[in-house]
């Protein structure tokens, strides 16, 4: 090893002679840190997505690895953002890849003190047992001067300002055809 | 807006660096007036004593943009003889039911003309049903059109200087609102007030335009609705609407909370704002058109948009003979907003309750309401991503700590199923201006996680399924449906587009729609939602069009698709004059082209293409052939801009500056206190502060920090952000601190009727006492993002609010109430309730409860 490479290897001699004075960018870099990549240099895919926090609607990129989300960025493509996130934005990624996600059903039966496991298939078919009953029971033909209401009032829906159109579509759409009338939003709030 | 909106803010910002005056009008001093040339703090809830002090402004000089006013607006309009105003009638206007706390806005309308509101109460006007109408509460407020019967043209005097024209009524409205009174009232200067008057009045006009931005800082009060009409009046006034720069906007807070009212989860809408149906106006397909829809305007082809949105849900079971299955639709009779069901949840009037990626029991006001309504139910879906407290009320909620409830007594029985994220499905968001953006999915999602698409759907099949072959009537408009969407992958998740595709619409051969316009009354055309036909035009996912705004214009039409018809400003036929010639070159967006003979420029159109300025509407025209070229605001049955509002409103023609519910000062500007017409809930755990009260004297607002969303559930529970903003805390000035013995960074304890909650302290001087009158006036900043679970833990600030609504579209008053704050930690378990019932009984309010 020359000695020139000695001291070009010197982060201070880089410093004082190189192109980064302030020493915030090369000359500050050792060689661990020259070896590091980001993660989304190696992303299998980039897949276009929004913010999902408020309504600006950021643009973002998401970068995924065998099949896994390694992280989200800002879309510099985008208009509204130009590749923008603010501080919730950026913590997309562990939004996305939070540890403390829950993933399976949990169930609490009346009275009970402790959640239990459920299976997915069972409780879809429970809750759609408990929607038929609270129809019924909430049922409302007409009101008492005969006019028709043709509604439940056994059961409603709150949320989300999150969801997307699509989904707010089939809750409203399924909820007529039930005769629910009690459908709502955070957009009441 | 750099605290909530922060990426948004980098345009106001970009504006600022091109010579834009920036002035943040807000009670608190944030990061938006850091960066502001102007903060101007004043009293949370004196809102429309202050646009109405501005409003007296340009009226009392003359400021107002004459040629926009008189040509798009209904300042010439005489209004009828019977009205009397605020100022004959001690605070309240003609038609006011004291007994009933409402209003008949007969008396309102224009002089030899019935017209009706393209928004909010569609029904007043329907002459035969009135009387009956009065009997009940109003119900479809919020939707949109109510356009019925037109006008014969309304007597005008176009030298605005008729006694009784709009322009004069207005006038005379809002005469006491002079800067010396909005000083009083807002805790302003005078001097400060008219630096803004200046301000906004010197930049409106031909050559220059304002906008005005907001968020729910204007919508959370007991009079929300018309603090947005009392801008809409001010904008009319300085012509800019319509405009590129102008405007009003209104920032909303989640990623498709606009996308929710448009395609709405919300009682009293279908989608593409046409209200509901009423029991007691709606009869039939015919009564409910003649009721709601108008005859003059866009709202004229009501009948095509509904029709297309029943033969989408119904297919082939809705035809001409049975009204296009009309009769399939629920109907109201009254309010059912979230309030009202969850006051029917307590009284266990109502069974089940889905609870779908939002956390009422932390994020809504008067949380304690919310969980009482959880604790008596049957049954309790949530669908989220982590454990909020909405699903574990019942182990941990406040009620459980204070031995009001107790697990083993709690019924419910919960199902928590988690959701997938944005990344594990696509779909569309629209947002807050209007652009729906397509996500693709990434991921899938893990474990038991599954997509609204995906659970809605199959719930619906399984539901279908087991009420197979039912011969009960009731059972005809689920099992007619149509519900067959592919599906694609191992969990069989419908497939996104074909939902967005059904959306749009079909023509009677089965090609995608490209335009609302192509809706037909007869039957032969589909779609779920008027207002984003188009949105699948060419069988192309226009909300997907990702062209990069580096290459495009600035208005960047050519990334995702906005409604309607991908116009970026709505009402842009305003920003020409009566001639269709630009107001000035500089302000130049959409123009008439001669030669060619149509409208033209930088943005699509609001208007007929093919329609000339001078275009006037021959006798007896309909639809939107009754709109001269000149009329501007298509969705109005008159083309104009209502300055006075002779329906649609449940609370009166012309905003007038009422004070929140619990304040701590009189109402300087007229004798009635607080709002005649607001809606309450009268129970034991929804008292309210009384108002100039010494046990509850402090103001205190909630809002939302950059580093955290909402109700939390999607962000204390994120190491970074929990790091960022790791505790929840009340700011108070140094001069409240010294009143109470507040110490920085200590704990403090704030009391209300409803409980009380503790918070760290900070002592800042961003927070300003305030004079108002002969008072001063401390108001308390509340952020209101915490809750018992996650990392980041702390008491929620919306268990201080109690629920009291604005008339109009039921929502709560959470912006501003009243307090007690007190140094040190809030007492623990049964002392709590003990703590908060001294302070009901010092000032005199009724005992609290959970019955
Ligand atoms: S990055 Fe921030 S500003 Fe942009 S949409 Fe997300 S939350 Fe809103």
């Amino acid at each position: 090893m020359g000695a020139r490479t000695w001291l070009g290897e010197w982060p201070m001699f880089r410093q004082a002679t190189g192109p980064d004075p302030l020493g915030r960018g090369a000359a500050v870099q050792s060689p661990r840190t020259k070896a590091l990549e980001a993660r989304t240099r190696d992303a299998d895919e980039v897949v276009k997505s929004v913010c999902p926090y408020c309504a600006v609607g950021c643009g973002q990129n998401i970068y995924v690895r065998d099949g896994r989300i390694t992280q989200v960025e800002g879309d510099p493509d985008s208009p509204v953002s130009r590749g923008r996130l603010c501080p919730k934005g950026s913590a997309s990624t562990s939004l996305v890849t939070s540890p403390t996600r829950v993933t399976t059903v949990r169930y609490r039966r009346p009275y009970g003190t402790e959640w239990e496991d459920l299976d997915l298939d069972t409780a879809v078919d429970m809750i759609a047992d408990r929607v038929i009953d609270a129809r019924r029971r909430g049922w409302q033909d007409t009101d008492d001067e005969g006019r028709v209401l043709r509604r439940t009032l056994g059961f409603s829906s709150l949320g989300g300002a999150t969801l997307d159109n699509e989904e707010n579509y089939l809750i409203k759409k399924l909820f007529m055809a039930l005769g629910a009338i009690q459908v709502e939003n955070q957009a009441r709030i | 807006m750099a605290e909530a909106h922060p990426v948004g803010f980098q345009w106001v910002m970009e504006a600022k660096a091109r010579g834009a005056t920036v002035i943040h009008v807000d009670p608190r001093f944030t990061r938006t007036s850091a960066v502001a040339d102007l903060h101007v703090p004043f009293r949370a809830g004196a809102d429309i004593a202050f646009l109405g002090g501005l409003i007296h402004h340009v009226l009392e000089n003359e400021l107002d943009f004459r040629e926009y006013v008189t040509t798009f607006t209904n300042a010439a309009s005489l209004v009828g003889e019977d009205f009397l105003d605020t100022e004959d009638l001690a605070g309240v206007f003609s038609g006011y039911n004291h007994e009933t706390g409402r209003y008949d806005p007969i008396s309102w309308q224009m002089d030899g003309a019935y017209a009706a509101p393209a928004a909010g109460q569609r029904d007043h006007w329907e002459s035969e049903l009135r009387e009956e109408r009065a009997r009940f509460t109003s119900d479809t407020a919020g939707g949109a059109g109510d356009q019925a019967y037109a006008p014969a043209d309304p007597e005008r005097d176009d030298t605005l200087q008729h006694p009784r024209c709009v322009y004069q009524v207005l006038k005379r409205h809002y005469a006491r609102y002079t800067p010396e009174a909005v000083s009083q009232v807002c805790g302003m200067s005078v001097e400060q007030f008219l630096t803004v008057a200046d301000a906004i009045t010197k930049n409106s006009g031909r050559e220059r335009t304002t906008a005005w931005v907001y968020s729910v800082g204007w919508t959370h009060h007991s009079v929300g609705v018309q603090y947005i009409r009392a801008a809409a009046i001010l904008q009319t006034l300085l012509g800019n609407m319509g405009r590129p720069g102008g405007g009003i906007l209104a920032l909303r807070g989640h990623a498709s909370i606009q996308g929710s009212t448009d395609v709405p989860t919300l009682y009293d809408l279908l989608p593409g704002y046409i209200p509901m149906p009423n029991a007691h106006l709606h009869s039939d397909l015919q009564s409910f058109l003649d009721a709601d829809a108008a005859k003059t305007g866009f709202w004229g082809h009501m009948d095509a948009y509904l029709i297309s949105l029943l033969k989408a849900w119904w297919g082939d079971a809705a035809t001409a003979d049975n009204d296009f299955a009309f009769d399939y639709l629920p109907r109201l009779t009254g309010n059912h907003g979230t309030y009202g069901i969850v006051r029917d949840q307590i009284d266990r009037k109502t069974f089940g309750y889905f609870v779908v990626g939002e956390n009422p029991a932390i994020g809504h006001a008067n949380g304690k309401m919310q969980r009482l309504g959880l604790a008596n139910l049957e049954w309790l879906v949530v669908r989220d991503m982590q454990m909020i407290e909405t699903a574990t009320f019942w182990r941990d909620g406040p009620e459980i700590e204070t031995g009001e409830l107790r697990t083993e007594d709690i019924g419910t029985e919960v199902f928590y199923l988690p959701c997938a994220n944005h990344t594990e499905k696509s779909g569309t968001f629209t947002n807050t201006q209007r652009l729906l953006q397509w996500r693709r999915e990434a991921v899938h999602p893990p474990g038991d996680a599954r997509s609204e698409l995906h659970f809605y759907y199959h719930l619906g099949r399984k539901i279908r399924e087991k009420l197979a072959g039912s011969t009960d009537e009731r059972d005809r408009p689920l099992l007619d449906l149509t519900w067959d969407y592919p599906t694609f992958g191992v969990h069989s998740e419908p497939d996104p587009e074909s939902v967005l595709a059904e959306i749009n619409g079909f023509d009677a051969d089965g090609n995608h729609l490209s335009s609302y316009t192509q809706m037909k009354a007869d039957g032969s055309t589909s779609g779920g939602c008027w207002i984003y036909t188009g949105v699948y035009r060419d069988g192309v996912n226009q909300a997907d069009r990702r062209k990069p705004g580096s290459e495009q214009d600035w208005v960047a039409s050519e990334w995702g698709w906005a409604w309607p018809a991908n116009r970026r400003t709505l009402y842009n036929r305003a920003s020409a004059d009566a001639d269709g010639r630009p107001w000035s070159e500089r302000k130049a967006y959409v123009w008439w082209d001669e030669e060619a003979g149509r409208w033209t420029g930088h943005d699509i159109p609001d208007f007929e293409a093919g329609k000339p300025p001078s275009y006037r509407p021959p006798e007896g025209a309909t639809h939107e052939d009754a709109l001269s070229g000149t009329d501007a605001f298509i969705m109005q049955a008159d083309g104009k801009a209502w300055l006075y509002a002779p329906t649609g409103l449940a609370d009166g023609p012309m905003p007038t500056h009422y004070e929140p519910v619990e304040s701590p000062v009189a109402n300087m500007l007229h004798a009635e206190q607080d709002n005649p017409a607001r809606e309450d809930i009268v129970r034991a755990w929804n008292r309210l502060n009384p108002s100039m009260s010494d046990t509850y004297p402090y103001v205190f607002l909630t809002y939302r920090l950059t580093e955290h969303h909402t109700a939390g559930g999607m962000s204390r529970f994120l190491p970074y952000l929990a790091e960022l903003q790791p505790e929840f805390f009340c700011e108070v000035s140094p001069a409240l601190a010294q009143e109470r013995n507040l110490e920085h960074l200590g704990w403090a304890t704030l009391i209300s009727a409803r409980t009380a909650i503790e918070a760290r302290v900070v002592v800042t001087e961003r927070m300003k006492p305030l004079r108002i009158g002969d008072n001063v006036v401390h108001q308390i900043g509340l952020p209101y993002h915490w809750g018992s679970n996650g990392l980041s833990r702390g008491d929620p600030a919306n268990d201080l609010l109690g629920v009291v609504m604005d008339p109009n579209v039921h929502i709560q008053e959470s912006k501003v109430a009243t307090c007690d704050i007190q140094p040190g930690r809030r007492p623990r378990g049964p002392a709590l309730l003990e703590f908060v019932e001294s302070y009901r009984r010092k000032a005199g309010v009724e005992p609290g409860g959970i019955t």
